[in-house]
């Protein structure tokens, strides 16, 4: 199989590999990135553990070629705190309120609210569920991660 | 002796965080599939295609041949290596289901793993599976398991049958002159679908083969790390401690990952041929295919109630579909069915019948609740018997309910409830809902054509085995030399929080801050011989091995404090990392110097006293079961027209003793009830009459997701349980509570249209044709 010569930004750090075209971008960050923190729970796009950010779009790195992110700025989960280690208000927040349990889908749902909250920081409630219905939780019923949203979301911004 | 007494508690019962938290929201938590060896290959089998086939014949060559692969192996390469394959909660001489690592001769279900092959990565393995060719001769399937027990075709033609066992109490003839004298009889046939754990991440292991020693390490997504060992010891022939177990973080199981199944079984045989350590993760479509089934069953559940609802006679004659391969022997499990149908009401006759059959369909495994149909079944016909009686269902409940003044009640089958709360658990609930206010605001959106209904849910289940493998917890309590504590115990934890929850038992126990405690789990190197998760047994089990250990520590503990500070020991009190004398709490000693002294100045220790500090101690349970009680209860709204069911309000109250931390106690609670209104109302591992599966990726099996949870309101009841410090266990009741609430509350909103509801899940497609007159009849025994 040919192979291709990818670069990629991954959490500010610039990544260089020479890829088969059908590496998926979860496999590019786990296996040649050693970033393991991106979960892969059904690998056909449905349940959203794998979500990362593409230049800022929250995506599904399952069904993503890696290739298809050469020259462009990937964020993960390991890359949202802050560099001192002081944990993002999203997974602040998670922590507070319950939100995880085994932790699988956590990685994921922390990715599509980051996003979801710097492009509205404001939500409703319906807001919320509808933002994070594209990831799947089977240990916390999304009590507490509805909870963590509601907690991490900034409020109506300063006029 | 005051020093021998706990300190106060200070972190159980506070919503402290977790520790499992900062590695898990950071991205480096360690899943299997997270673990990479030196030297790694990786697994995937070849499945079969076909619900019942003879294996003609597999040609492997162009697989072999494809540059990457290490190893195609087929049952002629694995399968003779077994030496033994039994479940330890099973026994060595219980009866056990056939269990062929690898497919052997004939295959019994679509999923089921045929050849397993190996290679340098996970793609080029999948890439040369596609290249193995076996040729299959179709044989007729046993997919229908109301049929199983008459059909001619056998799933294992050496049972000699399809009933894999038949269970039960008095025959069920036995009250018929109660039922044939009472009032009102009400009888249905209740069905529920078959659905599954899902994990959100799949099963795993990866077996490493030293060559030189032939010692083995398994890393495990498991609920149990030593079953794993001492299943696998026997598997192979090995000595027990040359196999190391390893779990680190498992993301879910609810009981799919407590036994080892087949597939792990050819992973354990696979390794020492192969000499590198090997890997296999399961994915979603393998999970959803073979990793397991439960719940598909049903019963002819009956009741005889006098003039004022009051119940004379129980029944429930219950059929329960294994599949091919169940995992463990189920005929206990489903005989418990039969045992906890009376629930937590006042019922002195009842007898039930518990048949288990296989099918050509994935095995039964456990499943949070595994008997939880006793509760569906009973709860289900309470509303209905409650409608055609004529009464209220909460009425009808409360009429039969056990009360204060009935407990310690022994059921019809020789349990005996104490430290139960079913009425004041029920009527916290109802209070909580307000249910007059319901019932009137339910009355007003009729009137505007609209259809609110409100379902309740009692139920009391055991928590806690306190019995043979199950019936003991160890813990290891270690003041390192700097004084900070590690508590070695064998968790188990698939999200359960247990690590946060060992923490703040030991930090209460030896009066430390919590921050100087930390946590030894998942790796039988490393921690005694525990049962792991299951049972619900978690918390009871390890705040007993805790508080047991904890009690020989502390002794010694105040012992070296008082020689050192010259006061008595009765006088030394431990809090915050320190021991002091009590009334003058500016003298005193920290847990840093106390461990200085134990370790590198014994000779400053009290005459005879060992070195060091540590403790460990084995905790036995003193009851069979802790028994746990609950309530739910439920509202929504149903759409006539469109069969679209939306929750309202869901309010759980609960009785699982003190608390230690209730954000895990909610916790719980909530993905449990989550669990079950996904299987009243989205969820089925289903099949088509050829025994191919048609759900077997997410787009088909519907979990529910965040835009059709309810809020869920917490109430708490709380009876001290007869265990370590009261507790109880809270895993499964959510799972067992929520599908019967959400039923009733649906068939509660059609009440207008006169329908019964008997089968699982509610659909939209089935409440449309629940209240569609023309199709009502194509629904079997719905009427």
């Amino acid at each position: 199989m040919t192979e291709i010569a990818i670069k990629i930004t991954v959490n500010g750090r610039p990544q260089e590999a020479v890829v088969e075209p059908r590496l998926t971008l979860a496999d590019f960050l786990r296996e040649n990135c050693r970033l393991t923190g991106t979960h892969l729970a059904c690998e056909h796009g449905v349940c959203g553990a794998c979500t990362v950010l593409v230049d800022g779009a929250a995506v599904r790195s399952c069904l993503m070629f890696a290739v298809q992110a050469a020259d462009r700025e990937v964020t993960t989960v390991e890359g949202i705190a802050a560099p001192d280690g002081t944990l993002s208000p999203v997974q602040a927040a998670f922590r507070d309120c319950h939100g995880l349990q085994c932790g699988f889908c956590t990685p994921g749902f922390i990715m599509s609210l980051t996003a979801l909250l710097r492009d509205n920081p404001d939500p409703t409630d319906e807001d919320i569920r509808v933002g994070l219905s594209g990831n799947l939780c089977r240990c916390t019923g999304y009590q507490g991660i509805l909870a963590a949203a509601r907690q991490a979301a900034p409020g109506p911004a300063e006029a | 002796m005051t020093t021998t007494s706990p300190t106060a508690a200070r972190y159980a019962g506070s919503r402290v965080h977790r520790v499992e938290d900062a590695r898990l929201l950071t991205g480096r938590g360690t899943y299997v599939d997270d673990i990479e060896l030196p030297r790694m290959v990786h697994a995937c089998f070849v499945r079969s295609p076909m619900a019942r086939a003879t294996i003609v014949s597999i040609d492997a060559s162009a697989a072999a041949a494809l540059p990457g692969v290490v190893a195609v192996f087929t049952a002629a390469d694995l399968n003779g290596g077994v030496k033994e394959q039994w479940h330890t909660s099973s026994g060595e001489e219980g009866p056990e289901t056939p269990r062929p690592p690898l497919a052997e001769g004939e295959v019994r279900f679509v999923g089921d793993p045929v050849v397993l092959v190996v290679a340098g990565s996970r793609y080029i393995a999948e890439d040369a599976a596609e290249l193995v060719e076996i040729d299959y001769e179709p044989l007729t399937p046993v997919v229908d398991y109301t049929q199983a027990a008459e059909a001619t075709e056998l799933v294992h033609t050496s049972h000699g049958s399809n009933i894999i066992g038949d269970l039960g109490a008095f025959p069920l003839s036995t009250f018929d002159d109660v039922f044939d004298s009472a009032a009102h009889v009400v009888s249905e046939t209740i069905y529920q679908q078959g659905y599954a754990p899902v994990p959100m991440e799949g099963r795993g292991l990866i077996v490493d083969h030293s060559a030189t020693t032939g010692d083995l390490t398994i890393y495990s997504a498991t609920q149990s790390p030593h079953e794993v060992r001492m299943f696998c010891a026997r598997l192979l022939g090995l000595p027990e401690h040359r196999i190391r177990v390893v779990m680190r973080d498992t993301g879910g199981s609810f009981g799919q990952k407590v036994m080892v199944q087949r597939d792990e079984m050819c992973l354990m045989l696979a390794g020492p041929k192969l000499g590198v350590p090997v890997k296999w993760v399961e994915d979603r479509q393998e999970n959803l295919l073979s990793a397991g089934m439960s719940r598909r069953e049903h019963g002819v559940a009956r009741m005889a109630f006098d003039d004022d609802g009051v119940i004379q006679a129980a029944t429930i004659d219950f059929v329960q579909d294994c599949g091919a391969y169940p995992t463990p022997w189920p005929v206990m499990t489903a005989a418990a069915v039969g045992v906890f149908f009376p629930g937590p009401y006042r019922v002195s006759k009842a007898t039930f019948q518990a048949r288990t059959v296989y099918t050509n369909t994935v095995g039964r495994t456990a499943y949070r609740g595994p008997w939880q149909f006793e509760s569906l079944a009973r709860e289900v016909l309470l509303d209905i018997a409650a409608r055609r009686i004529g009464i209220d269902p909460a009425e009808l409940r409360r009429r039969n309910l056990l009360r204060k003044e009935d407990i310690p009640y022994a059921s019809p089958y020789g349990m005996t409830y104490e430290q139960i709360s079913p009425m004041e658990t029920f009527e916290q609930a109802l209070s909580m809902l307000d249910y007059d206010a319901f019932r009137v605001e339910q009355a007003q959106a009729r009137a505007a054509g609209r259809y609110l209904g409100v379902g309740i849910s009692n139920y009391v289940e055991p928590s806690t085995p306190g019995y043979g493998y199950y019936g003991t917890e160890a813990a290891t309590i270690r003041v390192e030399p700097s004084g900070k504590v590690n508590v070695h115990v064998v968790g188990g934890s698939c999200g359960n929080s247990i690590e946060t929850t060992v923490i703040q038992l030991t930090a209460d126990a030896l009066g430390l801050n919590i921050d100087d405690v930390a946590t030894v789990q998942g790796d039988t190197a490393v921690t005694s011989f525990g049962a792991g998760t299951a049972g619900s047994r978690s918390g009871s089990m390890t705040a007993g091995a805790v508080g047991q250990t904890a009690t020989i520590l502390r002794e010694k503990l105040a012992a070296i404090a008082a020689h050192l500070l010259e006061a008595a020991v009765g006088d030394i009190e431990l809090t915050d990392s320190r021991a002091t004398v009590r009334g003058t709490p500016t003298v005193g000693i920290t847990m840093a110097e106390m461990a200085k002294v134990a370790y590198f100045e014994p000779q400053k220790l009290p005459p005879g006293m060992t070195a060091g500090l540590e403790a460990s101690s084995r905790y036995t349970a003193t009851d069979t079961s802790i028994f746990v009680n609950a309530t739910h209860v439920c509202t929504c709204e149903v759409d006539p027209v469109t069969g679209r069911v939306d929750l309202l309000r869901y309010i759980v109250s609960e009785d699982c003793g003190p608390m230690i931390n209730p954000n895990v106690v909610e916790g719980q609670i909530a993905g449990g009830v989550v669990q079950g209104i996904g299987g009243a109302l989205y969820e089925e591992l289903a099949y088509d009459e050829d025994g191919n599966p048609v759900t077997t990726t997410f787009a088909d099996y519907l979990l529910p997701t965040s835009t059709e949870v309810p809020i869920i309101e917490y109430g708490h009841i709380e009876t001290p349980s007869p265990g370590p410090g009261g507790y109880k266990g809270v895993g499964e009741g959510g799972a067992i509570g929520a599908p019967p609430a959400v039923v009733n509350a649906v068939a509660d909103a059609l009440s207008p249209f006169g329908v019964t509801i008997t089968r699982l899940p509610l659909s939209p497609a089935r409440l449309v044709g629940l209240l569609d007159p023309s199709t009502r009849a194509a629904d079997g025994s719905d009427q």
